[in-house]
């Protein structure tokens, strides 16, 4: 498959980046906090407990309902677009991750300390599929400050998994975070080609 | 705690819509997938014929004349995801546009890119 090429001249190049964490844990605020939010309409295919409510709102043979998710659109300059995707929390919406997590170049894992174990099925779905990720730690206001390194061990992350403290209201602390996701991420495309750097290098 | 049954439509499950009418109760587009992020562009200089094809295929068609991802349009056109992605399938059934679907980051041809991500960010 041809990725570069002349017919590319004039595209955009667009990358993707999730914003995942457990339910209330601040996505939509740190998503808020770099961008302009704006909701982006999905599907979920009905389940049994659905099929009900579906019945209850009268809608025949209905297969689907939508969900919104946060969606926010960073332009780095003309042509380079950064997209942001916050994944619905809940495992439920989990095959909507399979087709987000595609191509992307990383991923935030939002956590709050109060709830850590709320993280631990994000930071499993991104060990397995080899996306890249950082995990921030969102310092509520009232909530104890914890070391890094013991969210660290607590979550058994790999050593070289970044993890940081940020305030996902905070502009600053938002781009924070999002800076060492794409480093990270650049570190870890790097230590992949290792091997055939020399038919990479221009 | 409320059973399960009752907890499925929280605030997080959107308002419940029925945008399949739209598309024929279809639930894959037609041809390769199209990513999220995928760049769409109307091909110029084509007039489309208007058979077979719905008011929403004609205005995700004006939103292209300009490179736009299929999330932003979905967003523009206030439709799911899906829907949208079946839109544009249709659409590149007739030659409509083109699907840039997007580089994978490792694939990158030129790795200062994502080096202008970090330094765009900084600016932010």
């Amino acid at each position: 498959m041809a990725y570069a090429g002349s017919d590319r001249a004039g595209v955009p190049v667009s990358i993707k980046i999730l914003i995942a964490g457990g339910f209330g844990v601040g996505k939509t605020t740190l998503v808020g906090s770099v961008t302009e939010i704006r909701p982006l309409l999905t599907e979920e295919p009905l389940t049994a407990p659905g099929a009900r409510v579906d019945m209850l709102r009268g809608v025949e043979r209905k297969t689907t309902t939508t969900v919104a998710l946060d969606f926010g659109r960073i332009t780095i300059r003309d042509n380079l677009v950064v997209y942001l995707f916050g994944t619905p929390g809940q495992e439920r919406f989990w095959f909507m991750w399979d087709e987000l997590s595609r191509g992307a170049l990383g991923a935030v894992v939002l956590a709050d300390t109060r709830r850590l174990a709320d993280c631990f099925p994000s930071v499993d779905y991104f060990e397995k599929h080899h996306v890249p990720f950082v995990v921030a730690v969102n310092c509520f206001d009232g909530a104890r400050r914890y070391d890094p390194r013991a969210v660290r061990s607590a979550l058994d992350l790999d050593p070289d998994v970044p993890v940081v403290l940020c305030d996902a209201r905070q502009t600053t602390s938002g781009k924070e975070v999002l800076i060492a996701l794409v480093e990270h991420a650049i570190a870890t495309i790097r230590r992949n080609s290792e091997p055939s750097a020399e038919v990479l290098a221009p | 705690m409320a059973p399960p049954e009752d907890l499925w439509l929280d605030q997080d499950a959107g308002p419940v819509v029925r945008p399949y009418a739209l598309i024929g109760g279809r639930t894959r587009p037609a041809g390769e997938a199209l990513d999220v992020i995928a760049m769409i562009i109307a091909v110029r200089g084509v007039t489309p014929d208007p058979v077979g094809l719905q008011p929403e295929h004609l205005a995700a068609l004006r939103l292209s004349a300009l490179p736009i991802s299929v999330a932003d349009l979905a967003a523009d056109l206030d439709l799911p995801l899906g829907v949208v992605q079946i839109l544009l399938g249709d659409l590149r059934e007739r030659s409509l546009i083109t699907v840039h679907n997007p580089i994978p980051p490792a694939r990158l041809p030129d790795p200062q890119i994502l080096k202008e991500v970090v330094d765009g960010l900084r600016r932010l």
